[in-house]
């Protein structure tokens, strides 16, 4: 501490320049550059007398920020006054909790991008096969003999895509409407009310709980209408059993999003239509929903990458293959997600993880792109749609 | 093309509460109407019952008969929506559709409702609407442009075209001037000298001199207190109402003596 200190004021410059008197009693500016320079040589030798032989990064980048934010406010009190050391005190506070926030999300993408993007890169064939055929024997050849990586995710991502599509197609409609309702018709009355309350539980729900749910109703209805033997239990397990757990999901973030994009729609709108003698619901189909457009979109955008991520929902209700399935009415559907949990948890070969691990980084890296993509056109979308200002 | 409008004993709620009450008027077609009066006395409220508009709001209603060239609006059965086609209106701020080109803003009216149209006949509704509105040579070269980007003022008359379109038989104006500026101001005042030609004008105004200018006839409404409902104080030639009104009250508002 005093040691940064004195460093600063024996650094301290008199510039020969002309005195501006609004400037007087100011810090020089590279005061910052100093002080984070002192911290960190005293933390490194900190660092190295606490950790006897070893040196350890992490402690050492700790002790500097530590040191840094409190050998600033120090500085700026001596040099300046103390109102502008607290100032810069949490000034320093809240860069702290901003670097703090983004190093989980940093390190999950350079993890995934570190192990996946290697295998990806020396086998894409990953991208356009399935695991059909790919025994432990394959596995245990890639790891002791170097063989290429056998195997690959194109019914993982087939089946995400599809049963994701259908979800999307199923939860659309009815958190479109359901918000229509709430904004244009319900007016606050007990039934919208109620309505918002529950939708309120479902955002809530644990994913786990939708599949179940999927499945139970699924399974009701199949037992009822086509018969209840063998053959008709193992029908529930399919891409659509997911896509309706999905859509429970889905619904609640649908409904939110779209009800806050459709309040912002100004009333004046509304009446401008009305006093032209237009309907009310093509008013609402021609004006309000036109208008909302580009959030409706983006928000639609973000509740189907939410909902790609999903992995319990499905694995309970479209159980997981090694073949490719495009039928999301008939048979087992595998989604990206629950390759990567299987690949992880039980690899193709035991006793030989590695080629299992290599291709779950890899569906993982594909899973995150997906993701990004999905956010990409969800600002693309929200900028396409969004009503023109300019043309004066 | 244009209708008279007769108000019998009409009162005004918002739920429970009367805002206007026991309106008598008659005003005649082809001709401007000012309603002038302080904030909250029922201008705008009365205004927009005219084409049944002040009902979009929750809890609100009308009792009392609103005739139309004789025909009651309020009749049980009467559909808002063909009042609200012959009883056009522009509000006080200027909202163009932002979805919209200019072109499509004006024909709103018909490409909302569904109507299909020839593109030559659409052509000839926007080039007669906007020169309705004295905009045409300011718009020509960027009808496909979008209306937001025009100027308040331009906006507002881009409005008014929006709602000449339709042919409707009496026109409401909600202070369409109070957010422009006076050269604007000015346009809108001169097109609706132009307008009375065809339809009955209704204007709702803070401006009193604005009244003096462009109306025929002035209608004062007052308001007794806060939670008392609004009342039609004194309703005449508009040189009547600013030079020798009857009632005291009127005379002490537009002289500056109110309150």
């Amino acid at each position: 501490m005093t040691t940064t200190k004195d460093t600063v004021q024996q650094r301290a410059p008199q510039t020969g320049r002309k005195k501006n008197s609004l400037t007087a009693g100011q810090m020089p500016r590279w005061t910052w550059i100093a002080v984070l320079a002192g911290a960190l040589v005293v933390a490194a030798g900190i660092t190295a007398l606490l950790g006897g032989g070893g040196f350890s990064w992490v402690g050492w980048l700790i002790i500097a920020a530590v040191l840094y934010v409190l050998g600033m406010y120090a500085t700026t009190s001596v040099l300046e006054n103390r109102r502008r050391a607290t100032d810069g005190f949490w000034r320093n506070l809240v860069w702290a909790a901003f670097i703090l926030a983004l190093i989980p999300l940093v390190s999950v993408i350079w993890a995934v991008i570190a192990n996946g993007l290697p295998t990806l890169i020396e086998t894409p064939q990953l991208l356009w096969r399935d695991m059909k055929g790919v025994t432990g024997a394959d596995d245990i050849a890639t790891q002791a003999e170097g063989a290429t990586l056998a195997g690959g995710f194109l019914h993982g991502l087939v089946g995400t895509l599809m049963i994701t599509l259908l979800a999307t197609i199923i939860s659309v409609p009815i958190g479109l409407l359901t918000s229509i309702y709430l904004v244009e018709y319900g007016r606050g009355g007990w039934f919208s009310r109620a309505i918002v309350f529950f939708v309120d539980v479902m955002t809530g729900i644990p994913s786990i709980v939708a599949g179940l749910f999927a499945f139970a109703v699924v399974q009701v209805v199949i037992t009822t209408f086509i018969g209840d033997g063998p053959r008709q239990l193992q029908m529930v397990k399919m891409g659509l059993t997911a896509a309706i757990a999905l859509s429970v999901l889905m619904i609640p973030v649908v409904v939110r999003s779209t009800e806050e994009m459709l309040r912002v729609v100004p009333n004046e709108l509304r009446e401008a239509s009305y006093a032209l003698g237009v309907r009310k619901w093509r008013t609402i189909f021609k004006v309000v929903l036109p208008t909302a457009m580009s959030g409706i979109a983006s928000g639609v955008t973000l509740a189907i990458a939410r909902v790609t991520g999903e992995t319990a929902p499905i694995l309970v209700t479209a159980g997981f293959i090694a073949t490719t399935n495009w039928n999301p009415f008939d048979g087992w559907m595998t989604a990206l997600p629950v390759y990567i949990y299987r690949q992880l948890i039980n690899p193709t070969a035991p006793a030989a993880g590695d080629p299992s691990m290599e291709r779950a980084w890899a569906a993982a890296l594909v899973l995150i792109v997906i993701v990004m993509l999905l956010n990409l056109i969800a600002r693309i979308i929200a900028k396409a749609f969004a009503p023109k200002k300019t043309g004066r | 093309m244009s209708k008279r409008i007769d108000a019998v004993d009409l009162n005004v709620y918002y739920g429970n509460f009367l805002a206007v009450e026991g309106v008598n008027i008659n005003i005649e077609p082809r001709s401007v109407t000012a309603f002038i009066g302080p904030s909250g006395c029922g201008k705008t409220t009365f205004l927009r019952t005219i084409n049944r508009m002040h009902e979009v709001l929750p809890g609100a209603r009308a009792e009392g008969r609103l005739l139309l060239d004789g025909e009651n609006i309020y009749d049980p059965g009467v559909d808002p929506v063909t009042v609200r086609t012959m009883v056009g209106m522009v509000f006080q701020r200027p909202n163009p559709f932002p979805t919209m080109s200019i072109r499509d803003n004006i024909l709103a009216g018909y490409k909302l409702n569904g109507t299909r149209m020839s593109k030559s006949t659409a052509d000839g509704i926007v080039e007669k609407s906007l020169r309705g509105a004295n905009l045409w040579e300011e718009v020509k070269d960027r009808l496909d442009k979008p209306g937001s980007g025009l100027s308040g003022g331009q906006q507002q008359r881009l409005c008014i075209a929006r709602s000449i379109a339709v042919e409707p038989d009496v026109i409401l104006m909600d202070e369409p001037c109070s957010a422009l500026d006076p050269i604007s101001t000015l346009a809108i005042e001169d097109l609706i000298n132009e307008l009375k030609d065809n339809y009955t004008v209704v204007i709702v105004t803070h401006n009193m001199q604005q009244a003096a200018r462009v109306a025929d006839k002035t209608a004062f409404f007052n308001i007794a207190g806060t939670g008392k409902p609004g009342k039609l104080i004194e309703y005449d030639e508009t040189s009547v109402i600013f030079n020798n009104p009857s009632n005291k009250q009127t005379e002490d508002y537009v002289s500056g003596r109110f309150g």
